[in-house]
């Protein structure tokens, strides 16, 4: 990794607190090209509806934020763009050429092949079964218990976590950082095991200092969501996924 | 002396040439157009260009029949047929219309023709012809299908098992029905001769095993172009036992992989130095589209029309790095600024497509491209000279500066997405924004228009468009004046296709020995009337003037029928073997 900017906020050389496996000084894996990290900073999300919110009210919300003067959209993630309203929008689900609307027909002029093949990868998108041909998606897990893998960006191994023993993004939150803290290094590591309340705990700024992650997650249309946005019970019937990324 | 005197000299003095001189001569001349300019010179040329003839191009199956075909080039190597007419592609033709390639092969094989390559657009395949082709021609090397329907993978199950010296199996948007066989399975162990393999289009499972060993033993493959249905960790495996690969298409991959595998595959790419042309990605998770980026810099072709899930940054983000890319396919989710970033990164851009993400507007989005986009690119980018473009608005102004910008324009294909839009700052109509394109345009060979259009567009496309051989037509005019501008005035219009436009017998009829020089003519939901299409038919017994009804009972049972009576789809082209018999019966040849 490229040494970062030496500001004032960010003391700490980044390579010594970048994720490594095993002990501090040991050799890492190979990392995933940086280009790909840092190109996200360079293009905001375009025509994103939702901004990375700085406000983090209530103890409901589960909202992370990077240092208050950065600019929120730098840090975003390859996160979609938040469809309006709580649900998302129900697109026209059959997998042939549609003559739901007024249509003129063989209008505009698209090759049918093309129609069927951009149609039929969004009625999947919808999870939906419309189209025969096309695999089953895995859906969430049954209502009794509901497994999702939790991954964090760097960490070698993947977690899983059962979102119904959780009653809160509170819960969730203090859990995850718990489950994910032993991937971290730095002298700050000690402060995270003693709980803090409020606000500091709902951010994972202590997991790496000066660093900031967020919590990302998959939902059934396969948009990768923030996580916080919706009500806690809507939240665990549309996740399939968590993802824990920097957000710097 | 003269020039008549000197040519006439050169002309008998080549005819004391043996014949196989003239014909080494001959091989130098690739152009079917030439070819068929030098076989009218003299019995003689006539004679040697029949027997070196080895590639033919026929651009209407209708036209000619294959006996005769092969009467006159039974030298024959390499041949292109296309079949249904171009509107078929919109659902505006019925599937049983016809095209059917078994007559080809069937005759083919009747007259012992060393077929080696076929290339077939719009034709009607199936597994019994693919069966007989396989087995027809032992020197057979390469078959390519674009938008062909009608046979299933069995067929290419034979074509894999029988033809022994198979370089090139390349199928591009088939509807093919996919038996989920082992086709793969069917390449024996001996073949070793492939160079490309497309079945990107195949909607089944793939058998992984038989496809990697299939590659492993290709080491002349270059392009290779796999269907959604192999995942990332196969596709790694494929790519490091190929690094040799010039052309890929990848499959699909919603789900984010994991770093180990997103790793291995970095490195299998990395390897590929020789890569320039990508593809597929349909239902792909943005990460893995940045896997590619050490190879970005070298790609001269990227077709992400089919990524849906991509959205405009992840475009962009990738986009902006192919700096020598010359072909570019793209959807409108990369947005005006996206384009703009394209103008400023890709200066050797020379063909652009930009597809709609969302074609009937169901998703009140606001990335689809207008003008801008448009503008940016005639801008940035010298060297373009082919475009398609689906848009939500145009403005004449745009139009005017795009043609400032690139004269050079051969395709310029514009498709405004509601029918009859005007300009929406002036509410006027495009009119003038086209006709600047026809004036700079000196070279212009395809043109496709939309948007609000009069009968002035017309004017200008006849006085102007002297190099243009393919026009297509929708929601424009007013008067059979437009459509007489374009037939008295583009002398080398080749194909007019024309559909919801005011024109109807006057302009039909006008000049009956214009079409003896034009391929083909589609004019649907216009103002023509049975009436009409029959003193056509009268008048040029050298033309198929074909009827296509909306439903199959057909006219023919009808003798009752008003002439009156508007003609839905009228199909005309020119032909040397009249009727054709295979026409079902929604199809009525007058």
């Amino acid at each position: 990794m490229s040494d970062k900017n030496k500001t004032s906020d960010d003391a700490l050389n980044f390579k010594a607190t970048e994720l490594r496996l095993g002990l501090p000084g040991s050799e890492s894996p190979e990392r995933v090209d940086q280009r790909f990290l840092t190109l996200k900073n360079l293009c905001p999300v375009s025509g994103a509806k939702r901004v990375f919110s700085n406000a983090i009210n209530g103890s409901n919300k589960w909202v992370f934020s990077p240092g208050s003067t950065t600019d929120v959209n730098s840090g975003s993630v390859p996160v979609k763009d938040h469809k309006p309203g709580v649900s998302v929008k129900e697109k026209k689900s059959s997998a042939a050429a549609p003559a739901s609307k007024a249509q003129v027909v063989g209008w505009p002029p698209i090759r049918s092949f093309r129609k069927n093949t951009m149609a039929s990868s969004q009625s999947q998108k919808q999870g939906g079964n419309t189209n025969p041909e096309t695999e089953e998606k895995a859906k969430s897990g049954p209502e009794t218990c509901l497994y999702v893998k939790v991954s964090m960006e760097g960490a070698p191994y993947l977690r899983k976590i059962d979102l119904k023993t959780y009653k809160s993004y509170v819960e969730l939150s203090s859990a995850l950082e718990k489950m994910f803290s032993c991937f971290t290094i730095g002298p700050f590591g000690s402060h995270r095991r003693c709980g803090r309340d409020g606000l500091n705990e709902s951010r994972l700024t202590n997991l790496l200092s000066g660093s900031v992650y967020v919590v990302t997650y998959e939902d059934k249309d396969s948009d990768w969501m923030l996580v916080g946005d919706v009500p806690w019970e809507m939240f665990i019937c549309s996740c399939k996924k968590l993802r824990i990324m920097k957000s710097s | 002396m003269n020039r008549a005197i000197k040519s006439r000299l050169s002309t008998s003095e080549m005819n004391y040439f043996p014949d196989e001189v003239i014909e080494h001569i001959f091989d130098f001349i690739a152009s079917h157009r030439d070819r068929n300019s030098i076989s009218l010179v003299n019995k003689s040329w006539h004679k040697i260009e029949r027997y070196s003839r080895h590639q033919v191009f026929i651009g209407n199956c209708y036209a000619i029949s294959p006996e005769r075909l092969i009467r006159r080039f039974p030298c024959l190597r390499s041949l292109t047929l296309k079949g249904k007419p171009h509107f078929a592609d919109f659902n505006l033709v019925p599937h049983e219309w016809g095209g059917f390639l078994h007559p080809w092969i069937d005759a083919l094989a009747k007259g012992r023709v060393g077929l080696e390559e076929l290339r077939l657009k719009r034709m009607v395949v199936s597994d019994e012809s693919l069966e007989l082709l396989s087995r027809s021609f032992v020197s057979f090397k390469s078959l390519v299908l674009v938008s062909c329907d009608g046979f299933t993978t069995d067929g290419l199950a034979s074509v894999a098992a029988n033809c022994r010296h198979l370089r090139e199996l390349d199928l591009q948007e088939n509807e093919i029905d996919d038996h989920r066989g082992q086709w793969l399975n069917c390449f024996p162990d001996t073949c070793t001769t492939l160079v490309s393999l497309n079945f990107a289009c195949l909607k089944g499972e793939t058998n992984l095993a038989a496809l990697e060993r299939l590659v492993a033993r290709s080491p002349n493959l270059k392009s290779l172009k796999v269907n959604r249905a192999v995942p990332l960790e196969a596709l790694t495996r494929l790519m490091s036992c190929a690094p040799q690969l010039v052309d890929l298409g990848v499959g699909c991959y919603e789900n984010e992989p994991e770093p180990e595998s997103f790793a291995k595959l970095m490195a299998a790419i990395k390897k590929c130095t020789l890569l320039r042309s990508l593809s597929g990605f349909s239902e792909v998770a943005p990460v893995c589209l940045t896997a590619f980026y050490p190879i970005c810099e070298n790609l001269t072709s990227l077709n992400l029309s089919y990524a849906a899930e991509l959205q405009g940054n992840h475009l962009i983000e990738f986009v902006q790095f192919c700096k020598r890319v010359q072909r570019l396919w793209i959807l409108d989710s990369i947005g005006d600024k996206g384009l703009e970033i394209v103008a400023s990164s890709c200066k050797e851009l020379q063909e652009l497509r930009v597809f709609p993400s969302d074609p009937h507007d169901e998703e009140d989005n606001n990335t689809a491209v207008t003008e801008v986009g448009l503008v940016a690119i005639s801008a940035g980018c010298p060297k373009l000279h082919s475009i398609l473009y689906f848009c939500k608005q145009m403005t004449n102004e745009a139009l005017i500066t795009v043609a400032r910008n690139c004269p050079n324009f051969i395709r310029f294909r514009l498709c405004i997405l509601e029918p009859n839009k005007p300009d929406p700052i002036t509410s006027q109509s495009l009119d003038e924004g086209f006709g600047a394109i026809v004036q700079a345009c000196k070279g212009l060979r395809r043109l496709s228009v939309s948007g609000l259009l009069t009968d002035k567009v017309f004017l200008y496309i006849g006085m102007y468009a002297e190099q243009l051989e393919m026009l297509s037509i929708a929601f424009a005019g007013d008067t059979d004046k437009g459509m007489l501008y374009v037939l008295n005035g583009c002398k080398k219009l080749r194909k007019l296709e024309i559909r919801d436009s005011p024109f109807g017998n006057a302009a039909l009829l006008a000049d009956v020995g214009k079409y003896e020089t034009m391929r083909s003519l589609w004019m649907s939901s216009c103002e023509v009337t049975l009436g009409g299409c029959k003193r056509l038919a009268r008048n040029a017994p050298w033309l198929n003037v074909e009827i296509i009804n909306e439903n199959e009972s057909g006219r023919m049972e009808r003798n009752e029928e008003d002439e009156r009576e508007k003609v839905d789809r009228l199909y005309l082209y020119r032909t040397v073997v009249g009727t054709r018999r295979d026409a079902p019966p929604c199809v009525t040849i007058l």
